[in-house]
């Protein structure tokens, strides 16, 4: 990326497509009970508008919008939260990733469909994050 | 050594058509895959998805309700996996080195 | 059954053997470590359309429970279970893939080449210097 020069139509279109991609990125991760969608198609949009912005305007200004630092541990925060969920249902009772148990009020069946909801926004948030960490990693390291 | 490659892949391509004319044709709904049960008896497990997902977990998504529920198990291995991918890719690539005036680059 | 009958209810599968064959090529063939790669990718999106595919069955719609469908009869909607394991699976390879390129990375890094002869050669060349070395001392 030595002799990169940016682009101030490229630019301007990337940012203005870049907060709609990420809408419909959370639309697909949570509306993935009824459609078509869940947390790895909504997760890899959100990482594609994230990269989109990383390759129009340069990783300097980029850095803005999503430092560099964030993708590893929002990884592992998606990693937890999946964890996390299952552990809750073991606290409830139930056995591991059992949501039947999880210690909220609601019939047996709603609260599968709230544990499976926790369990999609945790994959969502892990594969954003890692995605974004494997792109800036190689980027990076073509740098030097 | 080219002809060998050549004759290889010859020969993996005539073993996947021989494979593929075993298998039935597409979209065919009596196939074994579809069946209601399997050839041992037992209940298929994509029959018995179709038939209880909605009961079981409240959502239509049948698709949504297997990656997460049903097969939750399998599912968080595979987010291992990428966090691991994520990680040796980190610990491969972002190392701290030296450069020649003896400083320690980020 | 006709030939052409079998060839065109097979129609799926042809494309995948194309796709096979043509991901092993580019592993077999090519010489550059990047073209390998992207031959094993090819592989690998080959085996998912061959999961994908044989997920249909005719007549049926997607794997969404409708009311107006309902759901004791599974004839009615395509098999899920695939559709479930290929979605991780592409994820998972992409992951993967970015191993492989930083992994390609060091590696050119360090001999200053992707090509496999010329990374032979090189690795080849050095192990004897640092066995020379090990002789004179």
């Amino acid at each position: 990326m030595r002799d990169y020069e940016s682009d101030d139509i490229v630019i301007l279109v990337s940012r203005t497509l870049s907060p709609f991609i990420m809408l419909f990125a959370l639309y697909v991760i949570f509306h993935g009970h009824y459609s078509p969608g869940g947390g790895f198609q909504g997760g890899t949009m959100l990482a594609a508008a994230v990269i989109l912005i990383r390759l129009a305007a340069g990783m300097d200004i980029a850095q803005l919008q999503f430092p560099r630092a964030l993708g590893m541990p929002l990884g592992a925060v998606g990693v937890l939260i999946y964890f996390g969920t299952g552990v809750a249902a073991m606290l409830g009772g139930g056995s591991f990733l059992d949501y039947a148990y999880l210690p909220l009020p609601g019939a047996a069946a709603a609260l599968r469909s709230l544990g499976i909801l926790f369990v999609e926004v945790g994959v969502g948030l892990a594969v954003v994050g890692i995605l974004v960490s494997i792109y800036d990693d190689l980027l990076e390291s073509g740098e030097r | 050594m080219k002809v060998a490659n050549f004759a290889a892949l010859a020969l993996f391509a005539g073993l996947l058509i021989y494979a593929a004319s075993g298998l039935p044709n597409r979209g065919d709904p009596t196939a074994v895959l579809h069946r209601d049960t399997s050839p041992a008896g037992t209940p298929s497990a994509p029959s018995y998805y179709i038939r209880n997902a909605y009961k079981d977990a409240a959502t239509p998504n049948m698709v949504t309700v297997i990656l997460a529920d049903y097969r939750g198990f399998d599912t968080m291995g595979e987010e291992t996996v990428i966090f691991a991918a994520g990680l040796a890719c980190l610990l491969i690539l972002r190392r701290k080195r030296k450069n020649p005036q003896g400083e320690i680059e980020p | 059954m006709s030939g052409l009958e079998f060839f065109v209810g097979h129609y799926a599968y042809w494309f995948v053997v194309a796709l096979l064959v043509l991901g092993l090529y580019g592993m077999i063939v090519k010489r550059n470590f990047v073209k390998k790669l992207i031959g094993m990718t090819i592989f690998q999106v080959a085996v998912i359309i061959f999961f994908i595919s044989s997920a249909v069955k005719k007549g049926a719609t997607i794997p969404i429970a409708d009311k107006a469908v309902g759901t004791a009869e599974s004839g009615l909607y395509v098999n899920p279970l695939q559709h479930t394991l290929m979605l991780t699976a592409i994820v998972v390879g992409v992951a993967t893939a970015g191993v492989g390129y930083a992994l390609l990375v060091t590696i050119f890094r360090r001999f200053r080449t992707l090509n496999e002869p010329e990374l032979m050669e090189r690795m080849r060349r050095e192990r004897e210097a640092a066995e020379k070395q090990g002789n004179d001392a």
